[in-house]
């Protein structure tokens, strides 16, 4: 099997296309999606290729077009919504937390939503308080949503794909950061799968276990790679899905190491990490060996300007000191 | 179930008998406090869903907001299922899980049932999507209240529906009440058909104490989307005779206003326009009325006597 190297982007388009060739169920819909080929092209050819019943632009209507997703999906269509950006899916936000999840309890079973709502998500660059929220915490909070955050385009691509097929409402939350990113890919006709709630070592080590996720993985790598010269050997666990969370991937690399950091793009309060660190001590305690260290963004809207942004944001510094404070080091 | 031009008016003005007779039931019982949380009844507003059923074909689809009792009967849900659904039962339309304001009834196209104002307009949208994506020549009816025409979502799925031709009619129970906020005082517009006129979809006026002129204006409606996709807007003017929900006094009206309306009954009124006819005998109607009442009771009974949803099941519906 030849693997090749493409990009995030290339790999969101292959699993869209992949998909929408195999099921007539399936459709795109959302902003900019058709014509202009997607705000960050990611929909790219897709219009000219399966047309316009099934690639649909929509106008600057968020809730709109995300209820009529879910509306689709209760008869039996599989819509991928698009978002331009998961900051603008704040403004649709009572279809995505109120709507999709809850009608198969509402309906008592009868009525299951599947429906994969995907974009962009979390700080791009200067973009601002409004344009740069990252909106894990918030959506993996409710019941009956599914979260994944892939970091490469392999998982990009296999995880997209599964989200498609999955029988209830997924979100696939993108970078922009990462779209233009390379990574190897198994060959356009190997069906790749990945499945939600499987993280993956995406770097083996002893000391310490870095819990990672999205736009942190290539840093919690990169960092890894230094601390390597300081004989620090750090593990990075790439989450891939936030919901379902993969509780025995995370408690058998700290069983391994003992010791765990977790950098994330997200919030500190009420975010993934906080809940990540709570379950590490409540079901492994004994296995550590110095208390949890946390990277997260300050606690403050983003800025806009570049220095102020940076210093809001997880870097390799911040994860660096984090490392050594649990290690002793 | 028959479909539109067929079905007999002495069944459709038993189906309101047995609306009414089930909200009673519903009412009494919330007082008594067998029935939690919200609880909307329907009473005086019967005409409007039972006109709409009779213009459509069973397999059209519906989608209601909060006040859904009577949408779900209609449907041909049972008097059983509704009441043990109040009752947060097993045997429920959601078994148990649902609630008065989320009745959902897949086997009769019922698509609930939503509780946030506005916010199933959309999804009415996406049903009449589905219907078009498949070629299919089936209609949605979408009924929601006067309060929802200022909500976003509202104005949102209106544009999509225009814009994408979708066959769904938007049918606005008219009740005069946003909750305890009068249309003059949360609608800049005259009338609310006109909010139809800013998107390009046609709309009109039906008077909901009316039934024969709720089914026959609808019928003119479906007729002209199943020939030709496209939207509509019907403007149901009607009143409830109760309060929003069972903890409002409604006292923001008169009882000149409601003693008005009463006047005009629809069930009275279909009853007189049949009995004029010789369609109907005062006898008939007494049996009709004692079969109404007998099925409510019985629904009671059948509601009391049902299981709670096991406890086991508690993480069953999360995901499938």
């Amino acid at each position: 099997m030849q693997m090749r190297e493409i990009t995030y982007r290339q790999a969101l388009n292959e699993a869209l296309a992949e998909e929408l060739a195999r099921d007539p169920n399936v459709f795109l819909m959302g902003e900019e999606v058709a014509e202009y080929n997607g705000a960050y092209k990611v929909s790219q050819g897709l219009l000219e290729r399966f047309g316009p019943k099934r690639i649909i632009d929509t106008p600057i209507s968020e809730n709109g077009f995300a209820g009529l997703g879910v509306g689709a999906a209760m008869v039996g269509l599989r819509p991928i919504i698009e978002f331009m950006t998961f900051s603008f899916s704040l403004v649709a936000f009572d279809q995505v937390v109120n709507n999709a999840p809850n009608m198969l309890t509402m309906s008592g079973g009868q009525f299951n939503i599947p429906i994969t709502f995907r974009g962009p998500n979390g700080p791009a660059h200067q973009l601002g308080a409004t344009h740069s929220h990252a909106t894990e915490c918030l959506y993996a909070s409710v019941p009956g949503l599914k979260v994944c955050t892939p970091a490469t385009p392999r998982d990009a691509k296999g995880l997209l794909k599964t989200a498609v097929r999955d029988n209830n409402p997924v979100l696939v939350l993108e970078s922009e950061l990462l779209y233009s990113s390379k990574g190897m890919v198994e060959p356009a006709e190997t069906e790749l799968l990945i499945p939600l709630g499987e993280a993956e070592v995406k770097r083996e080590g002893s000391d310490v276990t870095i819990v990672c996720y999205a736009q942190t993985v290539a840093l919690a790598l990169a960092v890894a790679e230094k601390l390597e010269d300081e004989d620090i050997s750090a593990e990075v666990l790439d989450l891939r899905s936030i919901k379902p969370l993969d509780e025995r991937a995370i408690y058998d690399s700290v069983a391994k190491t003992h010791r765990v950091v977790i950098v994330e793009q997200d919030r500190p309060f009420c975010g993934v990490g906080a809940e990540v660190c709570y379950r590490i001590q409540k079901n492994i305690f004994d296995e550590l060996d110095a208390p949890i260290g946390r990277v997260s963004q300050e606690d403050v809207p983003m800025p806009y300007n570049e220095r102020l942004e940076k210093a809001v944001l997880p870097n390799a510094e911040k994860l660096i000191a984090a490392v050594k404070k649990v290690c002793y080091a | 179930m028959q479909p539109a031009e067929q079905r007999d008016e002495v069944e459709m003005l038993w189906l309101m008998l047995l609306i009414r007779r089930f909200e009673e039931r519903a009412s009494q019982q919330y007082q008594a406090q067998k029935i939690g949380g919200f609880c909307h009844l329907y009473i005086g507003q019967e005409a409007v869903v039972a006109g709409a059923i009779a213009a459509i074909r069973f397999d059209d689809y519906i989608i209601t907001a909060y006040r859904d009792h009577a949408h779900a009967l209609a449907r041909g849900t049972s008097a059983n299922a509704c009441m043990a659904e109040l009752f947060g039962k097993d045997t429920g339309c959601s078994r148990g899980l649902g609630g008065s304001m989320h009745f959902f009834d897949k086997e009769h196209h019922m698509y609930g049932g939503h509780a946030i104002v506005g916010a199933h307009v959309p999804l009415a949208c996406g049903l009449a999507f589905a219907c078009k994506y498949r070629n299919e020549d089936r209609v949605t009816l979408c009924f929601f209240g006067d309060g929802a025409i200022n909500q976003g979502a509202f104005h949102e799925a209106l544009n999509l529906a225009a814009l994408f031709k979708l066959p769904v009619i938007f049918i606005c129970e008219n009740n005069l009440f946003a909750m305890g906020t009068s249309v003059e005082r949360s609608t800049s517009l005259k009338q609310i058909v006109d909010r139809a006129e800013g998107y390009d979809i046609p709309g009109c006026v039906v008077d909901g104490m009316n039934f024969r002129h709720v089914r026959d204006t609808l019928s003119e409606v479906v007729e002209s989307i199943r020939k030709d996709p496209h939207p509509a807007f019907v403007e149901v003017r009607t009143y409830r005779y109760r309060g929003h929900s069972m903890s409002d006094p409604a006292s923001y009206r008169t009882k000149e206003q409601l003693e008005k309306y009463r006047l005009d009954d629809p069930i009275t009124r279909l009853r007189a326009q049949l009995t004029r006819e010789g369609k109907l005998t005062n006898e008939k109607f007494d049996e009709l009325d004692k079969e109404a009442k007998r099925i409510a009771l019985e629904s009671v009974k059948f509601a009391e006597q049902s299981d709670e949803p096991p406890l086991e099941k508690l993480y069953d519906y999360t995901y499938v």
